[in-house]
C-alpha cells in the first residue's frame, strides 16, 4: 500500500470533533454565497457548501447575477447541492459580480432573512466581496476557514500556514470564507431544493466600471481542484524549457499546471497559475514540484497535498523536507525520462 | 511651483509592521513567538508605498502629498520611517500597546477616521498582511466609506486630470480591468511593481520628515476584538526526505501510490 507515502499528509476533511454542535444547532441559519463564472458554478462553491453544512443547521444558497436566464445552468447545479433553499437575486448591475453593487445585496439578504452565518469561497471573488460585506455589517470576517469546531469556533491558517489559529467569534453574524482544499465538494443529490427568484434588493452603486477581462483559456483541469498538479520553478530556466518539460509531464499525468512565484515573475507561466501563500492554495492527490526550492511561501500553497514528488538538483533544497518522493537530479534529463516512463506505464 | 489647487491629489498608504517574510516562525505555548524576531514592512505594503511614489513621479504637479499610516506598537514607527525614506511625505502612527490584538475591522475603522481627517483621493494598501493572512482591510474600509475598490491590482493607470484610475486586477484564471473615479481604494498584488531600496541619504532625510503620533482614543474607533483566540498550534508536521535514486524508482512510487 502507499501508506508510507501519505502517512503524514493532512486529511482533506477535518477530523476535529464537533462537540458543541448540539447546543448551537438549533440556532444556525446559514447562507452560502455560490460563486459562478460565465453562468456556471465554480468548483469552490461546492466546497463552501460543505463548510456551511458543517455548522449543523439550515443552509440556504445565494446565487447572484444579471438575470435569471444567465444563471440557468448555475441554478440547475445549485438546487442539487443538498441545500435547504436557494435564493436567486438578479439585477443588471450584478453582471460582473463587482464588489460595490454586490456586497450590499448580500448584506441586505443577511439582515432581512436573519442569517446567522454567511459562508463563501476563499477565492479571488470571495476575497474581493466578503470584506466589503463585513464592513457594511460591521463584523469581523474570518478568512480561509480550514475547519469548524462549532457554530462560533473556526480554525484558520496564519503566517503562511505555519501556524493554525482557532478563534471564537463574538459577532452576531459570522461571516467567513472557506479554504477550498480542506473541504470536500458537496455531491450532487437526486432531490432538488426550492428556488426563490427575485429582483435583488439594495443593489449598490455602480461605482467601478468593468472594462475588460482576459481569461487564460485552457483545456487542462482547473488548478484549484485538479487531483494531480505539476509545477515548475526557477530551475526550469526559460519559458521554452517550461513548455518543453513541464507541459509534456502534465499531459502524461493528465495534470493541471502550477508554478512558483519565481517562475511566474520570470514569465515562464501565467500569474493565475502561481501556487503559494499569495497565489492558489491547493491540496491535490499528487503534487510534482520540478525545479522548485520550496520557500515558505510556496509550501504554504501545497504542503497539504497527499503525495509530494520533488525533482531538484540541489540535495539540500527545503522542498525535500516535505517531499514523499525526492529525486536529486538535473530536471532536463529526469523530467523527459519520467514523462516517457509514465506514458509507457500507462499503456 | 504649485499649480492650480483643484488638481492636487492626496494619497494615503496604510502600512503594517510584520514578522519578516523570510523568518521561519516558531509556535510556542502562547502562540507564534514574535518577541526578538526580525520584523519589517509587510511586503505588499512596500509595493503600495512604491506605487504611490511612482504615481507621483509620473504626475509630479498633480499629486500634493503621500501620507503613510500605521497602527501598532511603538516599533511600528520604524516601518513608517522606511516608507518616508522610500518617498512618502509624512506619517501618522496610531500607537497601540505591545500586546494589543488589533483586528482588521478595528484597523478599517481607524483608517476610516484617518480618511476623515486627511481626506485622501486614493488609498493604496497591500492585498494582505503576511502575518494574519486575512486580506480584509481594503474591502472593509471601502465598504465603510462607500468608495469603489479594486483589489489585487497588477497595473495602475492614474488619470489625474479626470480624477479617474484604471486598474488591472488579478482574478482566478486571468485579469480583469476596472475604471473608477476618485476617491477610491486599491490593494496591491505582487506583480504591481518592484519596490525600491531606501538609499542612505534618503534614510537620513526621512528622520526629519513629520511623524505624528496618535492614541487609539483619538480616532474614536472601537478596537475591542471580536474574535477570541482559543489556541494557536503548529500544523501537523510533514515528514518528507525520502529520496530515491532514479526515475524508475519515482515511477514505482507513483504506481505504489495508485496515481499511475
Amino acid at each position: 500500500m502507499f501508506a508510507s507515502l501519505s502517512r503524514t499528509a493532512i486529511p482533506r476533511t477535518s477530523t476535529r470533533a464537533f462537540s458543541a454542535s448540539a447546543r448551537a444547532q438549533a440556532d444556525v441559519n446559514a447562507a452560502v454565497f455560490l460563486e459562478d463564472k460565465g453562468g456556471e458554478l465554480v468548483p469552490a462553491a461546492a466546497n463552501a457548501v460543505t463548510a456551511a453544512k458543517k455548522l449543523g443547521g439550515k443552509v440556504t444558497g445565494i446565487l447572484i447575477g444579471k438575470d435569471e436566464a444567465s444563471l440557468e445552468k448555475a441554478i440547475a447545479m445549485s438546487k442539487k447541492l443538498g441545500l435547504d433553499a436557494l435564493l436567486v437575486r438578479h439585477a443588471p448591475a450584478l453582471e460582473h459580480a463587482l464588489a460595490e453593487p454586490t456586497a450590499p445585496v448580500l448584506a441586505e439578504l443577511v439582515k432581512k432573512q436573519g442569517f446567522t452565518h454567511l459562508a463563501g469561497p476563499h477565492s479571488a471573488l470571495g476575497k474581493n466581496i466578503f470584506p466589503r460585506v463585513a464592513g457594511l455589517l460591521d463584523v469581523q470576517q474570518i478568512s480561509d476557514v480550514m475547519s469548524i469546531q462549532d457554530a462560533e469556533t473556526f480554525t484558520r491558517p496564519v503566517y503562511a500556514g505555519n501556524a493554525i489559529s482557532t478563534v471564537r467569534s463574538q459577532d452576531a453574524i459570522k461571516l467567513f470564507t472557506a479554504r477550498a482544499s480542506t473541504w470536500e465538494p458537496a455531491q450532487p443529490t437526486e432531490s432538488e431544493c426550492s428556488v426563490d427568484v427575485a429582483a435583488a434588493e439594495n443593489v449598490g452603486p455602480e461605482q467601478a466600471q468593468w472594462v475588460s477581462e482576459e481569461i487564460v483559456k485552457s483545456e487542462r483541469p482547473d488548478l484549484a481542484s485538479a487531483p494531480t498538479v505539476v509545477s515548475g520553478g526557477r530551475g526550469v530556466k526559460s519559458k521554452e524549457s517550461f513548455d518543453s518539460t513541464i507541459i509534456p509531464l502534465a499531459d502524461a499525468l493528465g495534470a493541471a499546471i502550477g508554478a512558483s512565484r519565481a517562475a511566474v515573475d520570470s514569465g515562464y507561466a501565467e500569474n493565475s497559475l502561481q501556487v503559494g501563500q499569495t497565489g492558489k492554495v491547493i491540496a491535490p492527490n499528487l503534487y510534482v514540484a520540478v525545479g522548485i526550492s520550496g520557500a515558505i511561501q510556496h509550501l504554504a500553497g501545497m504542503k497539504d497535498s497527499k503525495t509530494i514528488v520533488a525533482i531538484n538538483k540541489d540535495a539540500d533544497a527545503p522542498i525535500f523536507q516535505v517531499a514523499d518522493v525526492g529525486l536529486v537530479a538535473d530536471l532536463f534529463e529526469a523530467v523527459p525520462e519520467l514523462t516517457k516512463k509514465i506514458e509507457e506505464a500507462k499503456k | 511651483m504649485r499649480p492650480t489647487a483643484p488638481n492636487w491629489l492626496k494619497l494615503l498608504v496604510p502600512v503594517k509592521r510584520t514578522v519578516d517574510y523570510a523568518v521561519k516562525i516558531r509556535v510556542g505555548p502562547k502562540g507564534v513567538e514574535t518577541k526578538g524576531v526580525k520584523h519589517s514592512m509587510n511586503p505588499f505594503d512596500e509595493i503600495a508605498v512604491e506605487e504611490a511614489v511612482r504615481l507621483r513621479e509620473k504626475a509630479k504637479e498633480a499629486i500634493d502629498k503621500i501620507t503613510v499610516v500605521s497602527i501598532g506598537p511603538a516599533k511600528a514607527s520604524e516601518v513608517l520611517r522606511t516608507a518616508l525614506a522610500m518617498g512618502a511625505d509624512d506619517a501618522i502612527h496610531i500607537e497601540t500597546k505591545e500586546d494589543d490584538v488589533v483586528e482588521p475591522l478595528a484597523v478599517a475603522r481607524a483608517l476610516k477616521a484617518i480618511v476623515g481627517q486627511e481626506s485622501p483621493d486614493l488609498v493604496i494598501m497591500g492585498k494582505q498582511a503576511i502575518d494574519d493572512d486575512s486580506s480584509q482591510v481594503g474591502g472593509m474600509l471601502a465598504g465603510m466609506l462607500g468608495w469603489p475598490q479594486a483589489n489585487f491590482a497588477s497595473e495602475v493607470d492614474l488619470n489625474t486630470a479626470a480624477k479617474s484610475i484604471t486598474v488591472s486586477r488579478e482574478i482566478d484564471g486571468g485579469l480583469e480591468t476596472l475604471k473608477m473615479s476618485l476617491p477610491a481604494i486599491i490593494t496591491t498584488d505582487l506583480r504591481l511593481n518592484q519596490p525600491r531600496y531606501a538609499s542612505l541619504p534618503n534614510i537620513m532625510k526621512a528622520k526629519k520628515k513629520p511623524l505624528k503620533k496618535m492614541k487609539p482614543e483619538e480616532v474614536q474607533a472601537d478596537f475591542t476584538p471580536r474574535l477570541e483566540t482559543v489556541d494557536v498550534k503548529a500544523p501537523p508536521p510533514r515528514k518528507g526526505g525520502a529520496k530515491v535514486e532514479s526515475v524508475d524508482e519515482v515511477v514505482a512510487k507513483l504506481k505504489e501510490a495508485g496515481v499511475l
